[in-house]
C-alpha cells in the first residue's frame, strides 16, 4: 500500500487536535459516569472485577482459618457453605471472565490501531450490568442469603427450597444477568478484531493478543448459552415447579450437569487463553525479539478452543454414564494437552532465542507458567477415568484447579497489570515491591496448595467445613492455611503498590519497556486513543517501522481530524485490512445506564417474585433499548462519503454483511442458536433416559405445530420480500412488513395452541414441561420478530430507513433467517418426533 | 477432466475446517453411543455393529481432514517458503493461512484418532 502521508503545519495540527479532543472528551463531574469510551469502561470493568476478586479472596481466607485445625468452630457450617459457594462463583463469574473483558476493552482498540471498538455503548451496558449483578450476588452474604450449594449448583440440592433458600435464585438470576454482559463483550470483541484493525494489519500481522481474544470470544458464544438455557430450566423449576431436574416426575439432575459443564469446561479455557495472550505480549518484549512460532500459537489457540468443548463429561466421570462415553471424553482431555504444550514451548523457545530481561512482569509470567504446568500435569492425571474415580471430589481436585487457575490465569494477569500499568497511568509500578510481592505470592501459593494434593489423596473431601483430628489431615491443613496467608500478604503488597502515591516520571516515555506493538504509541493523557490511524507493515511496528510514533502523533495517517465533531474510527476488510468505511460510534450517554439498571431490576425483582416491579422494569428496559436503537444506531449521514485523510474518501454508512451491525446480529444469533440447541438437547436427553419419555401424557399433536411452522416460514418470506421491495420503494416494503407482523402474530398463537389445547400441564411431568419451554422460547422469539418488523415499519415512515440506507431491514432479515430455522426445528421436533419415536 | 479438488478460496473460515471435522466426529461418536446405550433394545443391533459404523465414520472424518490438509498445503505453496510469513503482503498472508491451517489439520487428525481409540478397546457400553 503506497500512499503519501499527510503533512500539516503546526497550526493545522493544533486545530485538528482541538477538534479531536472535543469529539472524544470524557465528560466531567458526575457525568463522568455516562462515559462510554473504552479507556474508561475498561478501567472501571477492571477495577470492579479486581475488587470482587479481593472480596472472594477474603472468603477464601475465612475458609482457610476455619480449616486450619480440626473440629474448629470459627464459622458455622452454613456460613462456610455460603463462603465456598460465593468464593468459587465470584472468582469465576465476577473476576476471571470480566477481568479479561476489561483488559480486552481497554487494550484492543490501541493494539489494533482503532480509536474505539465498534459498539462502545454496548460495552458500557455490559459493564453496568456486570456491576449491578455482581453487587447483588456478593451482597447476599451480608444478609445470610448467599447461594450455598457449591459454585456449580447441582440439583437436587440446589433445587431444594428448604436447603438452598433464596440463595440459589440469586445465583441463577444474578449470573444470568452477567452472562448477558459476557455475550455483549463477545460481540464487541469479535467484530472489533475482525473489522476494526489498522490498515495493513492483515491477519498474519495481528498481535497475538487479538488472535487469542478472537478465539475466546467465539468460545463464549458457544459456551455461555448452554448455561443460560440451563438457568432458564432451573429457574422454571424453582419458580413454577416445572420438574426438569426432579427425578420423581421424569426429570433428571444429570441434564443440569451436562449443561453446566458444556459451559464450565470451555470456561476454564475462556479464562486461561486471555491470560496466556497477555504472556504472548510480554514474553517477546522482554526477550526483545518477535515471538517464535506465530503460526504455532494460532494452532494452539484455535486447537484449544475447539478441543475444550470435548471435555465436559470429565467433570462427570462418577455419574454412571457408559464407560465408552467416558472414554471419548478422557481421550479428548488428553488431546487438549497437545496444543497447551505447544503454547508453553513457544514461550520457552522465544525466551531461548532472545535475551531475557527478568523484570517483574516476566517473574510473574514465568512463575505462573511453572505453577500452571504442575496443574496441567495433575489435569492429565484426573482426565484418566480410573484415577478420577479415586480423586473425584477430594482436595486433590481442589489443588489441581487452583494450580491451573492461579498459575494459568491469576499470575499472568498480575504480570499483565505490571506490564500495562504505564500504558494506563503513564507511571511504572515499583520493581522492588513487585519482587517482594512475587516471592510472597509464589511461595505462599505453593505452601498453601501443594499439601492439598496429599490431603486429597488421604481422602479429605472438598467442601467439608471441619474434620476430626488424627485422620492424617491436620498438618496438611495447617500448612495450607499458613501458605494462604503468605499468599494473601503478596496480594496485599501488590494492591498497596498500585495505590501508593507515585512520583510523576521525569520525562515523557510512552514505551518504557521498549515494546514492539502498536498500543505503546498511545498517550494515556489523551482520550482519542490513536492520534491518527497508522498503516501497519510489521507484527512489531514500533520495532520495525521507523518514525511511526512521530508520524502518528503528527497526524500524518488516517483520520487525523474530527471535522464532523463525531467519534470516528476506521473499518477495514477482514483478511487484508483494507479501509472500507469510516465508522461513527456512539458517545457518552445515560441510556446504557438506564437500560442496565432496568434490566437489573427485572432480574432482581424476579428473584423475590415481585411480579409488578418485574413487569415495570421490563417495560422500562424495553423502552430504553428502543430509544437507544432509534436515536443511536444507523443515523443517515450528512454526506455519503467523508475524507479520511491520505487523499481517500470512504462511505460512512454501509449495510448488509459489510456493516458491523450485521455482524453483531449474526454473532448474537449464533449464541442465541446455541442456547436453543441446548434446549433441544434437553428434549432428546429426556427421550434417552426414559423408555416412554411422554410418560403417557398427551403431546401437542401434529396439526397446530405444523400450522405454526408454516406460518413462521411465511412470515420469514414476507420479511425477505420486504427487504427486497425496500430497494425499489417504500410502499411495497411497508405492505410486506404489515403482512409479516400479522402472520407472525398468528404463528405465535398457533405455536402455543398445540400444548395449550391438549391440556399439557408442565408441572405434572418433564415431557409437557420441555415441550412448553421450547414452544415458549420460539414464540418469544416470534414476539421479538414482531417488534423488529414494527421497528422497520416505523423507521420507514420516519424516513430513517430508505432504499439506500437500509441497515435496519437487512439486520432484521438476518434475524429472521435464524428465527425461521428455530421455528422449523421447534415445531418439527415437538410435533413430529413423538410419532417417529412411537 | 474436471478436478474434484476445490479451487482456492479467500476466507478466514477455511482455517477452522479440520477442527470442525473433529467436532462433528466427536459429537457423532458421543451422540451415537449415548443413544445406542440408552436405547439398545429399540435399535436391535449389536454394539460391534456400532463400532464398525463409527469406525467407518472415523475413516471418513480422517479423509476429510487429509483433504483439508492438502488444500492447506497447496495454500502454503506446497512448503516452498518457510515461516514466519510476516511480510505485509497478500501472498504472505495467504501462506500464513495455509501453514496455520495445515498445523490445525495435523492436530485435528491426531485428536480424531484419540477419540476413536476407545472404539478399539471397549467392546460394550459398560454401564
Amino acid at each position: 500500500m503506497m500512499v503519501e502521508l499527510g503533512n500539516f503545519t503546526p497550526e493545522e495540527r493544533a486545530a485538528q487536535e482541538e477538534r479531536l479532543r472535543k469529539a472524544w472528551k470524557t465528560p466531567g463531574g458526575w457525568r463522568y459516569w455516562t462515559s462510554v469510551n473504552n479507556s474508561e469502561i475498561g478501567l472501571w470493568y477492571g477495577v470492579t472485577a479486581f475488587a470482587f476478586m479481593l472480596f472472594a479472596g477474603l472468603l477464601g481466607l475465612l475458609m482457610r482459618v476455619q480449616l486450619s485445625v480440626p473440629n474448629n468452630d470459627f464459622i458455622s457450617a452454613d456460613l462456610y457453605n455460603q463462603a465456598f459457594t460465593l468464593h468459587g462463583t465470584v472468582m469465576m463469574f465476577l473476576f476471571a471472565v470480566p477481568i479479561f473483558e476489561a483488559v480486552a476493552i481497554f487494550l484492543l482498540p490501541s493494539m489494533l490501531g482503532a480509536r474505539e471498538l465498534p459498539f462502545p455503548r454496548l460495552s458500557a451496558f455490559g459493564f453496568w450490568s456486570f456491576l449491578l449483578g455482581g453487587v447483588f450476588v456478593c451482597g447476599s452474604i451480608f444478609f445470610n442469603a448467599a447461594p450455598n450449594a457449591g459454585w456449580f449448583m447441582y440439583p437436587p440440592l440446589a433445587t431444594d427450597k428448604e436447603y438452598a433458600g433464596i440463595g440459589a435464585d440469586i445465583w441463577l438470576l444474578g449470573l444470568s444477568f452477567i452472562e448477558v454482559a459476557s455475550i455483549a463483550a463477545a460481540v464487541e470483541i469479535i467484530v472489533g478484531i475482525m473489522k476494526c484493525r489498522a490498515p495493513g494489519m492483515r491477519i498474519n500481522m495481528m498481535p497475538m493478543f487479538a488472535w487469542y481474544l478472537l478465539i475466546v470470544a467465539g468460545m463464549i458464544l458457544f459456551a455461555f448459552p448452554p448455561l443460560i438455557a440451563g438457568d432458564i430450566l432451573f429457574e422454571m423449576e424453582r419458580m413454577f415447579d416445572w420438574p426438569f431436574f426432579d427425578a420423581s416426575r421424569g426429570g433428571d439432575p444429570l441434564l443440569w450437569q451436562h449443561l453446566f459443564w458444556i459451559f464450565g469446561h470451555p470456561e476454564v479455557y475462556i479464562i486461561f487463553l486471555p491470560a496466556i495472550a497477555l504472556m504472548a505480549m510480554i514474553v517477546p518484549t522482554f526477550s526483545q525479539r518477535p515471538i517464535v512460532g506465530y503460526s504455532w500459537i494460532v494452532l494452539a489457540a484455535v486447537g484449544t478452543g475447539f478441543l475444550s468443548f470435548g471435555l465436559w463429561v470429565h467433570h462427570m466421570f462418577t455419574t454412571g454414564l457408559p464407560q465408552i462415553s467416558l472414554a471419548f471424553f478422557s481421550a479428548a482431555s488428553e488431546a487438549v494437552a497437545i496444543p497447551t504444550g505447544v503454547q508453553i514451548f513457544v514461550f520457552i523457545a522465544t525466551m531461548l532465542a532472545g535475551r531475557v530481561i527478568f523484570s517483574v512482569p516476566m517473574l510473574f509470567g514465568a512463575g505462573g507458567i511453572i505453577i500452571f504446568v504442575i496443574g496441567g500435569l495433575t489435569g492429565v492425571m484426573v482426565a484418566l477415568a480410573p484415577f478420577d474415580w479415586q480423586a473425584h471430589d477430594t482436595y486433590f481436585v481442589v489443588a489441581h484447579l487452583h494450580y491451573v487457575l492461579i498459575g494459568g490465569m491469576f499470575f499472568p494477569i498480575v504480570a499483565g497489570i505490571y506490564y500495562y500499568f504505564p500504558f494506563v497511568t503513564g507511571k511504572k509500578l515499583s520493581d522492588a515491591w513487585g519482587k517482594v510481592s512475587f516471592w510472597l505470592m509464589f511461595t505462599g501459593f505453593n505452601v498453601a496448595f501443594f499439601p492439598m494434593h496429599f490431603s486429597g489423596l488421604r481422602g479429605m473431601p472438598r467442601r467439608v467445613f471441619t474434620y476430626p483430628e488424627d485422620i492424617g489431615w491436620d498438618w496438611f491443613n495447617l500448612i495450607s492455611t499458613v501458605g494462604a496467608f503468605i499468599f494473601a500478604a503478596g496480594v496485599a503488597t501488590f494492591v498497596i503498590d498500585i495505590f501508593r502515591p507515585k512520583p510523576k516520571p521525569k520525562e515523557r516515555n510512552l514505551n518504557p519497556w521498549n515494546s514492539g506493538t502498536l498500543e505503546w504509541t498511545n498517550d494515556p493523557s489523551e482520550d482519542w486513543g490513536m492520534r491518527s490511524v497508522p498503516i501497519i507493515s510489521s507484527r512489531y511496528p514500533l520495532w520495525d517501522q521507523p518514525n511511526l510514533q512521530a508520524d502518528i502523533e503528527a497526524g500524518r495517517y488516517y483520520l487525523p481530524d474530527a471535522k464532523s465533531g463525531k467519534r470516528e474510527t476506521l473499518v477495514t476488510s477482514v483478511l487484508d485490512a483494507e479501509p472500507i468505511q469510516c465508522l461513527r460510534v456512539g458517545g457518552s450517554s445515560y441510556v446504557t445506564i438506564i437500560a442496565a439498571l432496568a434490566l437489573g431490576g427485572v432480574f432482581i425483582a424476579l428473584t423475590y417474585h415481585w411480579w409488578i416491579p418485574t413487569i415495570i422494569s421490563a417495560i422500562i428496559t424495553f423502552i430504553a433499548i428502543l430509544w437507544w436503537l432509534w436515536n443511536g444506531t444507523g443515523p443517515i449521514p450528512e454526506s455519503a462519503e467523508v475524507d479520511v485523510g491520505l487523499g481517500q474518501t470512504l462511505p460512512v454508512y454501509v449495510s448488509g454483511p459489510a456493516s458491523v451491525g450485521w455482524w453483531a446480529m449474526f454473532i448474537t444469533m449464533v449464541g442465541d442458536g446455541t442456547a436453543f440447541a441446548s434446549l433441544i438437547f434437553g428434549y432428546f436427553f429426556y427421550w434417552t433416559v426414559h423408555d416412554d419419555f411422554t410418560a403417557g401424557a398427551s403431546g401437542p399433536g401434529e396439526p397446530w405445530p405444523m400450522v405454526a411452522l408454516v406460518l413462521f416460514v411465511i412470515a420469514w418470506l414476507l420479511t425477505i420480500v420486504a427487504r427486497q421491495l425496500n430497494e425499489k420503494g417504500v410502499v411495497g416494503c411497508r405492505i410486506a412488513l404489515v403482512a409479516g407482523i400479522g402472520v407472525t402474530f398468528a404463528a405465535c398463537l398457533a405455536g402455543v395452541a398445540g400444548p395449550y389445547l391438549h391440556g399439557m400441564d408442565p408441572t405434572s411431568n418433564v415431557y409437557p414441561a420441555i415441550v412448553w419451554i421450547i414452544a415458549i422460547w420460539t414464540v418469544t422469539h416470534g414476539a421479538v420478530g414482531i417488534v423488529m418488523q414494527a421497528y422497520c415499519l416505523a423507521r420507514s415512515f420516519a424516513g430513517r430507513m430508505t432504499a439506500q440506507y437500509d441497515q435496519d431491514i437487512r439486520n432484521v432479515a438476518l434475524y429472521w433467517h435464524f428465527m425461521a430455522f428455530t421455528a422449523v426445528v421447534t415445531f418439527a421436533v415437538i410435533g413430529l418426533f413423538p410419532m417417529v419415536s412411537a | 477432466m474436471k478436478s474434484f479438488i476445490p479451487r482456492e478460496v479467500e476466507s478466514l473460515w477455511t482455517l477452522f475446517t479440520a477442527p470442525i471435522v473433529w467436532a462433528v466426529h466427536f459429537v457423532v461418536c458421543y451422540g451415537a453411543v449415548a443413544v445406542y446405550c440408552a436405547k439398545t433394545a429399540m435399535l436391535g443391533f449389536e454394539f460391534s455393529t456400532m463400532r464398525i459404523i463409527l469406525g467407518g465414520f472415523t475413516v471418513v472424518a480422517l479423509g476429510m481432514i487429509v483433504l483439508a490438509a492438502y488444500l492447506a498445503w497447496r495454500q502454503w505453496g506446497f512448503g516452498s517458503g518457510d515461516p514466519p510469513h510476516d511480510e505485509a503482503t497478500r501472498q504472505d498472508r495467504a501462506l500464513f493461512q495455509g501453514f496455520a491451517t495445515l498445523l490445525l489439520s495435523g492436530l485435528s487428525f491426531v485428536a480424531v484418532v484419540y477419540v476413536a481409540i476407545p472404539l478399539i478397546f471397549i467392546a460394550e457400553c459398560q454401564r
